[in-house]
């Protein structure tokens, strides 16, 4: 837990994007080792691929695009030091109220859960229940997933696509 | 256990401060897509502290074990990692043509651009 929390530091501190991006990528191998110790294996494997993998390979990709050191600035921003604190405060005001970790009897664990646990098995022949919840009792949410990442690169290829459009129109300006 | 029942939570506020606080002050567009995914992690790890159960497995029916981990926010958490990925890649994107439209990703910078366009 501290790990991640020095990790998260150290990707805001450092000036040099690239090593920004590589304690990133650290940072998600560590969540990844969280997220089995709070028994969410899918969400390891998942982790540890997308977050530590595509998403380290894309902030480098989107680095040797645009350079890669951010320009220094030595003052210290107080208003935003200030809302951020009193943010955090509040919310830690609010988990008072919240269960104590891992309580059996906790909202969240009485409701709809048991009913997964238990008809999961007889009734889609998946062992594993997060498999079970995702491609049949929430088939729908997995499908609206789906349309977001089309639509997500549809976004990029269409951004990208129509400025080297532009650049070549402008070339040509140029050329003639 | 009592007085640390709590700890997730707060590991999880602080570090969707340290993500809200480099959204608000960094001007680099990049470092800003960064701390956006802190900020999003650390929503993931709220929810996997409240699915977890104590003494309890993943949830991969067994019959040897009896007590598992809620799995509903397991599956809702995946399906926020890839929603995560795709938005950060849309933000990458973005970073991309300002930087070639402006040649620069630093907030004021833009801004100043911006105003001697205007003038």
């Amino acid at each position: 837990m501290i790990f991640v929390f020095v990790t998260g530091c150290f990707a805001i501190w450092l000036k040099d994007l690239v090593a920004s991006t590589i304690i990133l990528g650290i940072y998600s191998l560590i969540m990844a080792t969280i997220w089995v110790v709070l028994d969410a294996v899918d969400v390891a494997f998942t982790e540890a691929a997308v977050g530590a993998g595509v998403t380290t390979a894309l902030l480098l990709f989107a680095i040797w695009l645009t350079g890669k050191s951010e320009k220094k600035v030595n003052r210290i921003q107080w208003g935003a030091i200030l809302g951020v604190i009193l943010t955090g405060s509040l919310l830690i005001y609010g988990t008072i109220g919240m269960p104590d970790f891992g309580d059996p009897s906790a909202p969240a664990q009485i409701h709809i859960s048991p009913y997964y646990l238990q008809n999961s098995l007889a009734e889609t022949k998946a062992p594993n229940a997060v498999t079970a919840v995702l491609a049949s009792y929430r088939g729908f949410d997995t499908l609206g997933e789906v349309t977001v990442i089309f639509t997500a690169g549809i976004g990029v290829l269409a951004l990208l696509s129509g400025f080297r459009k532009r650049r070549k129109r402008e070339k040509g300006v140029i050329q003639e | 256990m009592e007085i640390l029942g709590q700890f997730n939570y707060w590991v999880s506020i602080a570090l969707a401060m340290i993500g809200l606080y480099t959204v608000i002050s960094k001007g680099h567009l990049i470092k800003k897509l960064i701390g956006l995914s802190i900020f999003q992690t650390s929503v993931f790890l709220l929810f996997i502290t409240i699915g977890k159960v104590r003494g309890a497995t993943a949830p991969i029916i067994d019959p040897n074990f009896s007590s598992y981990s809620s799995p509903l926010p397991h599956v809702l958490i995946l399906t926020a990692i890839v929603v995560s990925v795709a938005t950060l890649a849309v933000g990458i994107g973005l970073a991309i043509l300002i930087k070639r439209t402006y040649g620069s990703i630093e907030d004021d910078e833009i801004e100043s651009i911006d105003k001697a366009e205007e003038n």
